[in-house]
């Protein structure tokens, strides 16, 4: 029963009706008569892409940039400096994968972790609930990241009386509020949005209707598999050829128009949106989650001093402005034209979004010296 | 230019970029011109020139999490990892392995004399006699529970780089990808994730001696693909032996289990750890006859060719998915549970 | 962005199911998805919370909307497209 289960996960793998599905995005890309730009603001979308090698069916017209979709890309150097200081500090700080090497300005948490820091890599904020109980002597601090959809299972667990020992140093991000950050730069030539059926599923594609009715560019929720992808594309470039900025849902086996009622008022009951500075891009209005005043008692940041300075570089977050990482997102910049890259931002030591994400394009850029053209290889 | 860090960090020891370059800056000033495969060629082994055959030498030490895990142990893990890697230079009939072990104040003697008992046993299945060993204890918290070392020697007639691929050679595999490393992630960073996946560790001397006896001359390239999994492998592969390699994906044998658990926490079941598979390269005339030798042994039932080396892109690793082609990335770091 | 994977749910012990995955099981919490879940069904998984549950029927649809449109034999690239237009049109009328 497994196998055949999976059978019908993979069928939206067939690479037929991908063929298919790309024959028709070249028809409808061939009818608008010109270049267009559109974009993804998510993570997942672009893993998915890079791995499946998508942009290699799209024709070469149709240009896809990916946007500030990855929560833990763009996750801020001085946020992680305040979770670095609290493990050197003696703090037990438990985080997700993703988050122990993303480096703040001088340090990450898997350094702390090499000099001797207690820090915890869990797969869901419930060990890390699970360790605070464990380890009553311990102060637990959880390192929240990720979109809504991370931040409801963070609520989830302030919401169940947590331990006292047990708080949240929050730097989720907040999907909607990357869109805005695209559709507000003067610059942007972006004429479609394909956006993010995860985080949808809790916010419901109708939060995407105002964004559209703005700006009046068409956006389309998509889920993970190609063949959603590549359906997505699709129906954005029809909107986009019809003139018609509206919301449509490709993914409706997940993504309702409400979204999760009771998981939106849970999220919106421990959390609230800031402003607050993302890696490499810009200030961003409403784009960081902090807890709100009901729940301040499990808030790091009111509950502790956290000093930054012994594990700060100021230097490195100066030179860091000069990362433009905004504009290679927009497709405005290439990452030869940044004065860091490859010198002060590489793989090993990123300063920018784009050089931590491994499909960002600096970091794409600094291994393969380019993007690579792969079509006739080994033909 | 990159600065190489101060201190040393785990993804110096996890089999990628990271471990390949400390090696090459520190531990390569080690090594002194010898008669055959020495230090420098960064080989599983060494191999000596002793009158018309080949002294192959290799050593391996060993530390896992959780010391018993699904499928294996760390004593059939210390076996197999240096029967492998002499076998993987064409040294299929191991003269005699020896052990050291250093222990932790503290180790219960219960798990002690069980790792034993299982190296006893996987010695035997591999028939590679333990003839030596060695004993250490160290105060609590020096070391973490046990770690054990095994060194191998055996006489070849003929060695297996991995360094012999060119254009139009076949890659095989020898079997499912990822089970090892998988199992073991499984059991740390207290996933839970419970079920079917199991470690594959196993001694592959005996499938190795059918590959080479069908094959001869036309096997050119052998390597398990530990860690780094078999996209490290072909990395090194691609480097050394200076051709492209083009992986067919729908092709890669990976089981349901490994397939979904690399999904649910983000890691490509070509970037995890391997304990009983080849990776071998072949001349594309030969590599039916390989096919047909491996798949008639026990472990080598899901054996297949996997990908194609080119004369294009020297050094490069592509991917080709069904839908296009891509890079894939040499393996950095250790692996660890994604969330986005 | 958020990785996320269906999985099949086997048992239901008050807040938390245990749920496979093509062969692997894990216990998921229940907390964030909104609707009554019951042994049989799909549900999606995000870091160990349930967030979906995706209705058997739906995945059966998308699957049927899929190869409805994607009938791919003689079929020529503008009829395709009209094809799949119109289903996705019918898909974002189901809402």
């Amino acid at each position: 029963m497994a196998a055949k289960d999976l059978f019908q996960e993979l069928k939206f793998r067939d690479p037929v009706r991908a063929r298919a599905l790309s024959e028709a995005i070249g028809h409808e890309v061939a009818a608008l008569g010109r270049r267009v730009s559109v974009m993804h603001v998510c993570g997942s979308h672009e893993q998915a892409i890079a791995r499946f090698g998508l942009r290699a069916v799209l024709p070469p017209d149709l240009e896809l940039i990916m946007g500030p979709g990855c929560p833990v890309c763009v996750t801020d150097g001085p946020e992680v400096d305040e979770a670095v200081a609290l493990a050197v500090q003696g703090a037990r700080v438990c985080t997700y994968g993703d988050m122990l090497r993303l480096p703040g300005t001088a340090r990450s948490l898997a350094d702390a972790q090499a000099e001797g820091a207690k820090v915890d890599v869990v797969y869901s904020v419930s060990q890390a609930l699970e360790l605070a109980e464990k380890h009553p002597e311990d102060e637990v601090v959880f390192l929240g990241s990720g979109f809504e959809t991370t931040a409801v299972a963070t609520a989830a667990v302030a919401l169940a009386s947590p331990p006292r020992n047990f708080s949240i140093l929050s730097v989720h991000k907040y999907v909607p509020a990357a869109m805005n950050v695209v559709a507000e730069s003067p610059e942007t030539n972006i004429e479609g949005y394909i956006a993010a059926g995860h985080a949808a599923i809790i916010t419901g594609w109708g939060i995407f209707e105002p964004f559209a009715a703005r700006t009046g560019k068409p956006v389309v929720v998509a889920g993970f598999e190609p063949l959603d992808i590549l359906a997505a594309i699709l129906k954005l470039t029809e909107l986009m050829r019809a003139g018609k900025p509206e919301v449509a849902n490709v993914y409706p086996r997940c993504v309702t128009k409400e979204g999760n009622l009771a998981a939106q008022r849970s999220l919106w009951k421990v959390f609230r949106p800031v402003t607050g500075r993302w890696r490499g891009i810009a200030e961003v209005r409403d784009g960081n989650l902090d807890l709100t005043a009901e729940f301040a008692h499990l808030d790091a940041r009111k509950r502790f001093r956290i000093d930054t300075a012994p594990v700060r570089d100021d230097e490195a977050e100066e030179a860091a402005k000069g990362c433009i990482c905004g504009s290679i997102m927009l497709g405005l910049a290439n990452p030869g034209d940044c004065a860091l890259f490859g010198k002060t931002c590489v793989p090993e030591s990123p300063v920018g979004a784009c050089m931590v994400s491994s499909e960002g394009q600096c970091r794409i850029w600094h291994t393969y010296g380019g993007v690579p053209d792969l079509r006739k290889v080994g033909t | 230019m990159e600065k190489p860090a101060a201190r040393i960090g785990l993804k110096h020891g996890s089999g990628g970029r990271a471990m390949r370059q400390l090696i090459e800056d520190v531990f390569l000033t080690l090594a002194s011109p010898v008669d055959g495969i020495g230090l420098s060629a960064l080989d599983d082994g060494a191999a000596i020139r002793v009158g018309d055959r080949w002294l192959v030498i290799t050593t391996d030490s060993h530390v896992v999490h959780p010391i018993f895990f699904p499928g294996g142990d760390i004593g059939r893990l210390s076996v197999s990892g240096t029967v492998n890697d002499l076998a993987m230079m064409g040294a299929t009939e191991p003269l005699g392995l020896t052990c050291a072990v250093v222990l932790e104040e503290g180790f219960p003697r219960a798990d002690l004399e069980r790792v034993v008992a299982s190296m006893r046993e996987t010695a035997r299945e591999a028939n590679a006699p333990i003839v030596t060993g060695d004993t250490k204890v160290m105060g609590k918290g020096e070391v973490d529970g046990i770690v054990l070392n095994t060194t191998g020697v055996a006489l070849a007639e003929r060695v297996v780089s991995d360094a012999g691929l060119r254009a139009g050679d076949l890659v095989i595999v020898t079997g499912t990808i990822g089970d090892h490393g998988m199992a073991i992630m499984s059991r740390r960073h207290d996933l839970r994730l419970e079920g079917d996946l199991c470690s594959d560790v196993a001694p592959l001397n005996g499938l190795v001696r059918e590959a080479l006896r069908a094959g001869g001359e036309d096997v050119v390239a052998m390597k398990d693909p530990t860690r780094g999994g078999v996209a490290g492998v072909l990395h090194e592969m691609a480097a050394k032996g200076k051709v492209g390699i083009v992986i067919d994906e729908t092709a890669l044998p990976v089981r349901d289990e490994v397939r979904a658990a690399g999904e649910m926490i983000g890691i490509d079941p070509l970037l995890v750890a391997n304990e009983g598979k080849a990776v071998i390269g072949v001349r594309a005339r030969s590599a039916d006859k390989v096919l047909a030798a491996l798949r008639a042994h026990p472990l080598g039932a899901s054996a297949t060719v996997i990908a194609t080396a080119i004369g294009e892109r020297p050094g490069a690793v592509i991917l080709d998915t069904g839908f296009g082609k891509r890079m894939l990335a040499e393996p950095e770091g250790e692996l660890l549970p994604r969330i986005c | 962005m958020c990785l996320g994977v269906p999985g099949k749910v086997l048992a239901i012990d008050g807040m938390s199911a245990t749920v496979d995955f093509f062969g692997v099981r894990k216990e998921l919490r229940l907390d964030i998805v909104d609707e009554p879940v019951s042994v049989g069904d799909y549900v999606l998984n995000h870091v160990g919370f349930a967030i979906r549950r995706i209705p058997p029927d739906e995945v059966q649809e998308t699957l049927a909307l899929f190869d409805q449109i994607l009938d791919v034999s003689g079929a020529k690239a503008d009829l395709m497209a009209a094809d799949v237009r119109g289903e996705i049109a019918a898909a974002k009328h189901k809402e």
